[in-house]
């Protein structure tokens, strides 16, 4: 029967017989629906990727206003439309670390403040022009002078000189920072001919595809670059849609009008991954979804009161109702096991008697003011309910005060003291410290200000012994576990999902989600 | 027939005048809102350097009452401007967007508009009896349940289960077939011409009811003249006025009232266009679209009081 069965997986897999035979066959066989799924998944795979077709995918977050521009790229699908056409220097390798792109290679002087990325050599851009050093000097200029509105300023600001040496581009800081390379991986920072500056729309970049057909907000055609130098890209054309509606999205993948989707809900997750010919991907990434208080307003300037709300809330809770199980608790750090020397600490628990002990101990008296939208983060109210009843068991009142999608990220965020959001994540953890948790961030959200903690962060930038650095990782993790405005309850995977006419998903890449945007190149049209 | 000319110069004045009030209110509406265009350009990543940086060059830092006049001068000379999130000009990306909500509102109306005047009429002629109570119960049903649920419920049976059409409206090119076309915006649609239908329907019926009261109805009884004729050829002239106006009142609404079905089902219309630019706060795209739809729902207004009018010999000659 074993014979039988890799006959047929063979024939499956080379497209001789239907997927419909093939699952007729099997359960001929004797073998279960869901074991001749697998086999198929694996067979398909083993044959390895295959050429041509066209892919079709549809995400969320895209919309008419925005701009080709990757300086401005604030969204997943601009982050998607910047790995087709462009790249960057370095790119996060799949299992972490990472991989040349631009760059072929990189190397710090000793004390990682002088960084030398060199080129891989014979590498065009899209309209046939050669990439030079020049050009990648002028893209980091472009990203971090003055005058830019790049989402990228705040990685670039310790930059102190660019230069272009040969084939190299040279990197000055002024203070060690032994992540560099991390920061050049970010999304916004494709290389473009003179850095963007004469057009910074015109999508021209050194990206496996070419963007064809461009409809912002709507629809994206890129097809496959023939000078393109690796060998990455199977599909010759990707369609990339924009549906932002939830439900359509699902449909769409259900009907067979794509092939794959982002961002399924994780409400209906459990029922879409049932739908025949539909494989739903979780994958844990260093998103989560928080609640922050600010450390310089009363009361939560007093370090019992954040010490009761973070004994008050039932994280486990969260996750199984918010996330329905798509996630994992947090531990009131923003730092999961997706990081690079991370070091677990130990897990808090929802302990009622603690909160109210700590509560009485900080003298404060009274309700504590929340504020919360829909868009802070998906189920955000449902959250500082459940919030409001586990606090109530320690005899502390929470209210509630449900402010509008509308401008939250302007009006409530960052600037109330004590609100619901959510952080993407970075790469490293130097980027989520120096991003939000240095008390001269732009982002300190939770106006965080410990003198230690910052002399840490800036210690471990020039510290290249690994152990040492996880250390010192570790000791920042304690730091903003016991006194931190952060409470973080949870960490939410990304929800993918395929449908059997596409192949080659890879499970656990790091980054974002849809394999870090790296599925619509990796992945291949099998049917 | 100098009424009708004294009337339209008197009626597009006055939808002139109300298009500029319109224009005042949207743009103070878009101020009032929290947030300005370069904090929802750059979202929740967005450093003080950026934003200043962005104000800047788009230039949003000029006094409101400034920014409205020069956006007035544009608009009188016929240039809407540019978009400040995306750069592209409004005018080639509204052109676009207008004629496909345009398309989708001419089909839904070509369908809607003649099945609901017939469904009146046949509720008229078989008052208080089952086809009467089948018809009002059905167009009931579908006005009261909103918009997007019947979108949902049309998309999971016939798009995912039978499969009969797209379920979402991601193939429409404006460049295809007509048959592609209309494929693609099938249940589209068939969710318009069901929220649509009983407003112009129960409207039909109602109008052409209250007629059939009259005197001279009982006369072209009495003259023998079978049922249909009646309604046809002496209810439903009389009765045009009303079903005009509502008639006219619902191609507004399919051209202007589009945006959950358009951003339900993924359709490059007007309305997701719209969307996407208040939530970036971008002013001169918002005034623009406000004024194209405040265009619309006054145009057919207008057109539909002048055809009251002029159906009306009692309107036409006033003492």
């Amino acid at each position: 029967m074993k014979d039988q069965i890799d006959y047929l997986k063979v024939r499956a897999a080379l497209g001789k017989i239907t997927r419909r035979e093939f699952m007729g066959r099997m359960g001929a066989l004797g073998v279960s629906a869901a074991l001749a799924n697998t086999m198929l998944a694996d067979a398909v795979r083993a044959a390895g990727p295959q050429k041509g077709g066209t892919l079709r995918v549809a995400i969320q977050g895209g919309s008419s206003s925005d701009s080709l521009d990757p300086a401005l790229a604030a969204n997943s699908v601009a982050t998607q439309v910047n790995r087709f056409w462009g790249e960057a220097l370095v790119e996060l390798a799949p299992g972490g670390g990472i991989q040349g792109k631009v760059a072929e290679s990189f190397e710090s002087s000793p004390d990682a403040t002088v960084w030398t990325f060199k080129l891989r050599p014979g590498i065009t851009f899209s309209n046939g022009q050669n990439v030079t050093a020049e050009d990648v000097v002028a893209t980091i200029e472009r990203h971090s002078g003055e005058e830019t509105k790049s989402g990228a300023l705040g990685l670039l600001r310790n930059i102190k000189d660019v230069r272009a040496d040969g084939d190299s581009v040279v990197i000055e800081l002024d203070g060690p920072n032994a992540d560099l390379p991390y920061y050049m991986a970010d999304y916004h920072l494709m290389i473009q001919p003179n850095g963007g500056k004469d057009d910074p729309t015109a999508a021209i970049g050194t990206g496996p595809y070419i963007l064809k057909d461009v409809e912002m907000g709507v629809r994206f055609v890129a097809e496959k670059n023939p000078n393109y130098w690796g060998d990455l890209g199977n599909a010759e054309t990707i369609e990339l849609l924009v549906i932002n509606d939830n439900t359509a999205r699902v449909a769409a993948l259900q009907s067979g009008q794509v092939d794959m989707i982002d961002r399924v809900p994780p409400r209906t997750a459990g029922l879409v991954a049932r739908a025949p010919g539909v494989n739903v991907h979780t994958t844990s990434g260093p998103g989560h979804y928080v609640f922050i208080m600010h450390c310089n307003t009363a009361p939560f300037d007093n370090n019992d009161v954040r010490l009761a709300l973070k004994h008050g809330i039932n994280r486990q809770e969260m996750v199984d109702k918010i996330l329905f199980g798509y996630g994992s608790v947090g531990n009131d750090t923003p730092i999961n096991a997706s990081y690079p020397l991370y070091t677990e600490l130990e897990q808090r628990t929802y302990d009622p008697d603690k909160a109210k002990f700590h509560l009485d101990k900080s003298g404060f008296d009274g309700s504590i003011l929340l504020r919360t939208s829909d868009n802070s983060f998906p189920g955000a109210p449902d959250a500082a309910a459940l919030f409001q009843q586990s606090l109530s068991s320690a005899g502390i009142d929470l209210e509630i005060k449900r402010e509008p999608n509308d401008g939250y990220w302007s009006e409530v965020w960052n600037a109330q003291p004590f609100c619901t959001s959510y952080w993407g994540g970075r790469p490293t953890q130097d980027q989520m410290f120096t991003t939000a948790y240095l008390s001269t961030a732009d982002w300190n959200d939770t106006r965080f200000n410990n003198e230690q903690f910052d002399q840490l962060l800036v210690a471990a930038r020039a510290e290249l012994d690994e152990g040492k650095r996880k250390q010192m990782y570790a000791d920042m993790g304690t730091i903003l576990h016991n006194e931190g405005g952060l409470i973080c309850p949870m960490f939410n995977d990304f929800i993918d999902a395929t449908s059997d006419r596409i192949a080659g998903w890879e499970q656990g890449e790091k980054g974002f989600g849809l394999m870090n945007f790296y599925a619509p190149m990796k992945m291949w049209v099998a049917a | 027939m100098p009424l009708l000319v004294k009337l339209l110069v008197q009626r597009i004045a006055l939808g002139l005048l109300l298009l500029f009030l319109v224009s005042i209110l949207i743009f103070v509406g878009t101020i009032i809102l929290p947030g300005d265009v370069a904090q929802s350009i750059l979202g929740q990543s967005a450093t003080p350097e950026a934003l200043a940086n962005l104000r800047a060059e788009l230039g949003v830092n000029d006094p409101p009452v400034a920014r409205y006049f020069a956006w007035l001068g544009g608009v009188l000379t016929g240039d809407l401007g540019t978009a400040l999130t995306s750069g592209l000009d409004i005018a080639e990306s509204l052109g676009s967007r207008l004629s496909n909500t345009l398309f989708l509102a001419f089909w839904a109306a070509i369908i809607a508009v003649p099945l609901a005047i017939f469904l009146g009429l046949l509720a008229v002629r078989y008052r208080e009896r089952w086809p009467d109570k089948l018809i009002s119960a059905v167009t009931l049903a579908s006005i009261s349940v909103p918009e997007f649920l019947i979108g949902y419920v049309l998309m999971f049976f016939i798009g995912v289960k039978l499969r009969l059409f797209p379920s979402t409206a991601v193939s429409f090119r404006p460049d295809a077939s007509l048959g592609d076309k209309l494929e693609a915006i099938a249940l589209p649609i068939a969710v318009l011409t069901l929220v649509v239908l009983a407003h112009m329907m129960r409207m039909t019926r109602a109008a052409i009811l209250n007629v059939m009261q009259s005197a001279y109805i009982e006369t072209a009884e009495l003259k023998g003249l079978s049922m249909f004729t009646i309604i046809w050829k002496h209810a439903f002239p009389n009765s045009i006025a009303p079903i005009v106006n509502v008639v006219m009142l619902n191609l507004a609404y399919l051209v202007v009232g589009v945006v959950v079905v358009e951003v339900v089902f993924v359709y490059p219309g007007m309305g997701q266009y719209l969307v996407d630019h208040v939530s970036k706060r971008d002013v001169p795209v918002v005034q623009a679209c406000g004024m194209v739809f405040a265009a619309v729902y006054i145009g057919l207004n207008m057109v539909a009081d002048i055809v009251s009018i002029l159906s009306n010999p009692r309107l036409r000659h006033p003492k």
